[in-house]
């Protein structure tokens, strides 16, 4: 399947102080993961990584082979991941923890209620394979709601970076915070378009495009989507802001607020159900300090299926194409 | 209940339709170019000894309430059971093309309310025995005749959830479960006892207070004998644990586990068929009757893109 392609850089109101290009090739957030774990473990000797049976689909492989003595292989036992994971940092490792998001954290929320987040453990969990973008796999495997559950536990951050480049700075950015940390990416590659000198800081989102009929707050690989979705309404003569909402929790407040006021419209977009993830956490914020209507693009209370994943996307509304259509509607009412 | 289609008796038939499921096996995997080879591989005569002469079941009428229940925890292996199914007569076999693609029926791990037959949804792993101890103990409680067949895989017996059902099952005397475990000795990340070891798995469930039993589950005839006297066991639940030869049938994919999740391409997927070919005509069987009905199918795979 082939989607339309836009000259991105011709954007107008791109945010140059965001450092974008758009001639990369395509890359696996995942594998931002891998490499950033590799020059992570070279230089911090406590960096730990350990995996439940899925090395190299989480990427790391590359870790494993360099760092063989701080590599922990605990077969098909994500409960025990977390636990040991917990025990680790309570002797001061920094335990990255990794498996398909549908099992870890899916599998073990109380687990890492309890052992990490309450006991307030350096752990950084994370899920791969998230989103309806898994693809082929179905349902059972593609993790939709741990946004939400990881975002409700107290002393938690969740990060959800949006390509390669970010992904890589978020994994050294979730090392250096002391405490709980979720991160989560997809399985597909997916277009970069933020470059080493893009600012990426936990707590912050980012003005990509200053915009002022609708504000579209993406976070994740869909980022890129809302870029897309900014082009087509360019031609259609409707200005988009776009922000890249990488850290979920917390929350880049300020500039959330500017957008509300900015803009007219607010839509949220992840690859996540609509209930408690990006689009909740936003909603919850902009309801108590400047109460604002706002639509939220994700998966409407429903599980995905088995499907090609470019297929996937466009059939549960996550291109650019649909996510252009709503915020017409929207700006037309 | 009556079996409503033709049971195979002959251990020669049954042996013959195993290998007709894997060929359905490589079809479909190379069709949906994703999905799992090397576990549907060697469970193949498992499922074909439980579908095709063991189990109590009707295709026709897959919700009878008499029935006996098959939950396939390792669900990942779905390839073989829907390669199973189509063939006892639950769908048509040309549905086995859908596999894992949009609006198919044949989800990449089998969903429960997709398609009728199939007991549970699985996929993430070690959750399937407790289920059968679920409906085991109703069963059992209720004093009804239906026995509950499982399979888990042996990867699957990392999990601690697993092993919470082997207590359970246990403790409330669950002798009409019948659990088989797909001892293959590989999992993704390498042999399983590198990843996380298992041996002794028999003197485990032993210890567990459970029955067991120790066959070659590539052997039809130990399968059909064991399977039938499974039936009268008594007092504790049963693990058969069957030894399987991962990807079997397929020499390039056999004891290897870097097939556990990857399906073949065209030229492996024609590789595979002729060794699956090659070995019926040494056991000069009918299977050229039986393959008159996959043509279609072999020609699609031929047209289709590398
Ligand atoms: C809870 C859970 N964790 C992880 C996975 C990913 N996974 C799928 S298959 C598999 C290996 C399991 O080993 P086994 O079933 O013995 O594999 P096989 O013999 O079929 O190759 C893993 C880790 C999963 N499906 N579910
Ligand atoms: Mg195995």
């Amino acid at each position: 399947m082939t989607t339309k392609q836009y000259d991105l850089s011709k954007l107008k109101g791109l945010n140059k102080s965001m450092y974008l290009n758009f001639n990369q090739e395509n890359k696996a957030n995942r594998s931002g993961y891998g490499d950033a774990l590799v020059t992570l473990g070279k230089r911090n000797k406590n960096v730990w990584v350990c995996c439940a049976d899925l090395t190299d689909s989480t990427k790391v492989d590359k870790f494993a082979k360099t760092f063989p003595n701080r590599f922990v292989e605990m077969g098909v036992a994500e409960q025990n991941l977390v636990t040991v994971g917990a025990g680790l940092a309570a002797v001061g490792k920094i335990p990255f923890v990794s498996s398909y998001a549908a099992f870890c954290p899916g599998r073990c929320w109380e687990q890492i209620r309890t052992t990490i987040c309450y006991n307030n453990q350096n752990v950084k969990v994370i899920g791969a394979h998230a989103g309806v973008s898994v693809g082929p796999d179905g349902a059972t495997h593609q993790a939709l709601e741990e946004i939400a559950t990881m975002r409700s536990l107290p002393n938690m951050i969740v990060i959800v970076p949006s390509d390669y480049t970010q992904t890589k700075k978020a994994t050294a950015a979730i090392a250096k915070f002391k405490g709980p940390a979720y991160m989560r990416f997809g399985r597909t590659s997916t277009p970069q378009f933020t470059t080493k000198q893009t600012p990426f800081q936990i707590g912050k989102a980012n003005i990509l495009k200053q915009g002022k009929d609708v504000a579209l707050i993406a976070t994740g690989a869909l980022t890129y989507e809302a870029l897309r979705a900014a082009a087509i309404l360019q031609e259609q003569g409707i200005n988009a802001m776009v922000i890249d909402n990488p850290s979920i929790k917390p929350l880049d407040k300020k500039t959330i607020l500017k957008a509300a006021k900015k803009c007219r419209h607010i839509i949220t977009i992840e690859e996540a159900q609509v209930t408690g993830g990006l689009g909740g956490a936003i909603t919850e914020f902009l309801s108590e300090t400047h109460p604002t209507k706002v639509t939220r693009i994700g998966m409407p209370d429903c599980y995905g299926e088995s499907g090609d994943p470019q297929e996937l996307l466009k059939h549960f509304g996550f291109t650019g194409e649909s996510i252009a259509r709503k915020a017409r509607k929207l700006c037309k009412k | 209940m009556s079996n409503k289609f033709k049971r195979l008796t002959s251990i020669r038939d049954l042996k013959l339709m195993a290998d007709v499921i894997r060929e359905d096996i490589i079809i479909s995997l190379r069709e949906a170019k994703s999905g799992h080879s090397a576990g549907p591989l060697g469970m193949a005569d498992i499922l074909t000894a439980l579908y095709f002469n063991i189990l109590k079941h009707n295709p026709k009428k897959p919700n009878d309430k008499n029935r006996d229940r098959f939950i396939l925890s390792n669900g990942h292996t779905c390839p073989v059971l829907y390669a199973t199914m189509a063939n006892a007569g639950y769908f048509k076999k040309s549905e086995l093309l859908t596999l894992r693609k949009l609006g198919s029926r044949l989800q990449g791990h089998p969903h429960r309310a997709a398609l009728p037959g199939i007991e549970t949804t699985s996929g993430p792993l070690g959750c399937g025995l407790s289920q059968a101890a679920g409906m085991a103990l109703v069963f059992k409680r209720e004093k009804t005749k239906q026995k509950v067949f499982s399979i888990v895989s042996d990867g699957e017996q990392n999990e601690g959830n697993h092993w919470e059902a082997v207590l359970f099952a246990a403790k409330e005397k669950l002798s009409n479960i019948i659990a088989i475990t797909d001892r293959n000795y590989i999992q993704i990340d390498g042999n399983t006892e590198d990843v996380m070891p298992l041996d002794s798995l028999k003197k485990k469930y032993l210890a567990f207070n459970w029955n067991v039993i120790e066959i070659n589950g590539n052997n039809m005839q130990q399968l059909i004998s064991t399977l039938k006297k499974a039936r009268n066991n008594k007092d504790k639940p049963l693990m058969i644990i069957a030894k399987t030869l991962p990807g079997k049938g397929v020499s390039f994919m056999e004891g290897d586990y870097r097939w556990h999740g990857k399906p073949p391409n065209k030229d492996e997927a024609q590789a595979a068929l002729n060794d699956l070919h090659k070995k019926e005509c040494l056991e000069r069987g009918d299977w050229y009757h039986l393959h008159q009905k996959l043509k279609p199918i072999h020609k699609k795979i031929k047209r289709s893109k590398k």
